[in-house]
């Protein structure tokens, strides 16, 4: 809890700093990114659930509180859980076939979900608008607080969910949930043979994940106003993955400072102009080569550790 | 009645018959050595009775278990009584020597998703049990002091021991050991001896595959040899090493 606060609050006070309304939407954004990244952890780098397609789920998410809200009025805070749990159904509906098959074959899978998701949003004009998307979509009302174009409502917001996420995702780590997910990523068989119900568990971490996906996905919705299938490519799924690669797989904070990085650092490139996309990709190659563990791999795992064993060998003595 | 009790037990690999109508039994408190050359079917014998390969035809039962195990998935197996080790290591590598002892806890605590989310009152009572209970194991083991250290940096002798307590944790009725001293020294297999000595007084059966000979004849109640996916002898130690088929499976065809 104080380690979220610690996190997260230096970031409280970036709106009073930076007043400049552009900085506000892309830190905004990137709150989202971090929202996705933390998401997709649970199943890439907890569990060793490699998710290709996951923007397909925060599409799920988007469109879901953009038709509730279009078709029937529905406000912005019983649309948001409400597309977290579309998300997450879908979730478990691709998962129950598809995470039986491991490692490349899941993530085939999940990339094909992904293009599905995305071509039959652009292909369903009746429902979705097909490729214009979706127009007009309510911004949210907090108690007669109404949101506008000004991203920073939205900012906190984000900030907000990413606090509740983060401090959820905590607890789950160190639970016996955490632990059964670890042990599937490091071992599954063998994960079996001590009595994990390797696939109940899996899908609990696939489930999971889209939820949160559902959840960014509804956010994102309300603050663009807009969307459209071209917003959920291959391109953004492979953007967060690459955010939890970076930041180190299978830690919370990682995760969150690889969608910070791969957020910011685009943009802190534009003075490199039409180099800018190359010298991001060979960041990212010098990443991978010297710190293959990610920003964050390792080194915070065992910090979290150690804690946990000292609240063990409290209870032991 | 028998603990384990497997009836003519059959599985083939294309053409090749790994386990040929394989019949034994295990009784409690009993430790039974499952001997062999390389190939004789041991390891697959261990997989069908575990859950991880399909028996092509036989009948595995359990005391206390109602219907045929082999009909359950490995986890249900486990819920059943029956845990094991690998031949090859598999303890969970990234994770704390104490952690992976506490996976073994998974069946028989109760608390899920939610129970972590909200940090319920049977999740912090579980969790304290477990870890407590854990570290009893970790003594039992001798790694009371690397309870905090991450399981693949400890020495080889030390991860196979880790391996045996991760499924004691699982409080079976019987043990399955896949080669528990291979690659160890003397003084290490002797301390192996005497912690399965030690598990068997704790009322667990154990069924162990292994090459040394010098380790498994003293150790165990009774010897069964495999050849070829065959049961071809079983007895005490003195009456298997003195029947010619064993010997002839052991040192080739007599001209």
């Amino acid at each position: 809890m104080k380690k979220i606060i610690l996190f997260l609050l230096p970031f409280s006070f970036f709106p009073l700093l930076d007043k400049n309304a552009y900085h506000m939407d892309l830190m905004t954004n990137v709150g989202i990114y971090v929202l996705l990244a933390m998401g997709l952890n649970v199943a890439v780098g907890f569990t060793g659930l490699l998710n290709l397609g996951y923007a397909a789920f925060f599409a799920i998410g988007a469109y879901t509180y953009a038709l509730l809200n279009l078709h029937m009025g529905c406000p912005f805070w019983l649309g948001l859980p409400i597309g977290g749990l579309v998300s997450m159904i879908f979730g478990f509906l691709i998962g129950i076939p598809s995470i039986r098959v491991r490692g490349d074959y899941l993530a085939i899978t999940t990339l094909g979900f992904g293009e599905i998701v995305r071509i039959a949003f652009n292909n369903l004009d009746r429902w979705t608008g097909g490729p214009n998307g979706l127009l007009g979509i309510a911004r949210p009302n907090f108690f007669g607080f109404q949101f506008s174009v000004n991203a920073t409502p939205y900012f906190y917001l984000v900030l907000i969910l990413v606090a509740i996420t983060a401090y959820l995702l905590l607890r789950m780590s160190d639970s016996k949930t955490g632990r059964a997910l670890v042990a599937i990523r490091e071992d599954e068989l063998a994960a079996s043979c001590m009595g994990i119900p390797t696939l109940h568990v899996k899908l609990t971490a696939f489930g999971t994940s889209s939820f949160i996906a559902g959840i960014a996905g509804a956010v994102f919705a309300s603050k663009q106003t807009i969307i459209t299938p071209d917003s959920f490519d291959f391109v953004l799924s492979v953007l967060i993955l690459a955010m939890v690669v970076l930041g180190g797989m299978g830690n919370l904070w990682g995760a969150a400072l690889g969608a910070l990085v791969l957020g910011i650092l685009p943009e802190l490139l534009r003075g490199f102009a039409s180099y800018r996309m190359l010298i991001f990709g060979l960041l990212m190659i010098l990443m991978m080569i010297f710190r293959p563990q990610g920003i964050l791999g390792g080194q915070l795992i065992r910090r979290e550790l150690q804690t946990k064993n000292e609240g063990a060998s409290d209870a032991a003595s | 009645m028998p603990l384990l009790e497997v009836k003519s037990l059959t599985k083939r690999f294309g053409g090749v018959m790994a386990l040929d109508h394989i019949s034994l039994r295990v009784d409690e408190d009993e430790i039974v050595g499952l001997i062999g050359p390389n190939g004789a079917g041991k390891t697959s014998f261990f997989n069908c009775v575990t859950g991880l390969l399909r028996a092509d035809q036989g009948e595995i039962f359990f005391k206390g278990s109602p219907g045929r195990l082999n009909d359950l998935p490995c986890h249900k197996i486990l819920e059943a009584g029956v845990a094991r080790t690998f031949q090859n290591l598999r303890i969970f590598k990234n994770m704390t020597v104490l952690e992976n002892v506490a996976t073994g806890f998974h069946s028989r605590t109760k608390s899920g998703l939610l129970d972590a989310f909200l940090r319920t009152r049977r999740l912090r009572t579980e969790e304290a049990m477990v870890f407590s209970k854990s570290m009893e194991f970790l003594r039992l083991i001798g790694l009371q002091n690397q309870g905090n250290e991450i399981a693949g940096q400890l020495p080889y002798g030390s991860q196979k021991r880790l391996e045996v307590a991760r499924a004691l944790a699982c409080d079976p009725k019987l043990l399955l050991l896949d080669e528990p001293v291979a690659g160890m020294n003397p003084s290490e297999k002797q301390e192996i001896a005497a912690l399965i000595r030690k598990i068997r007084e704790r009322g667990v059966a154990v069924l162990l595959i292994e090459h040394d000979m010098k380790f498994v004849m003293p150790l165990s109640d009774r010897v069964i040899v495999m050849d070829e996916g065959e049961k071809i002898a079983e007895g005490s130690a003195e009456e298997v090493q003195k029947n010619p088929r064993v010997i002839q499976a052991y040192l080739g065809e007599d001209n």
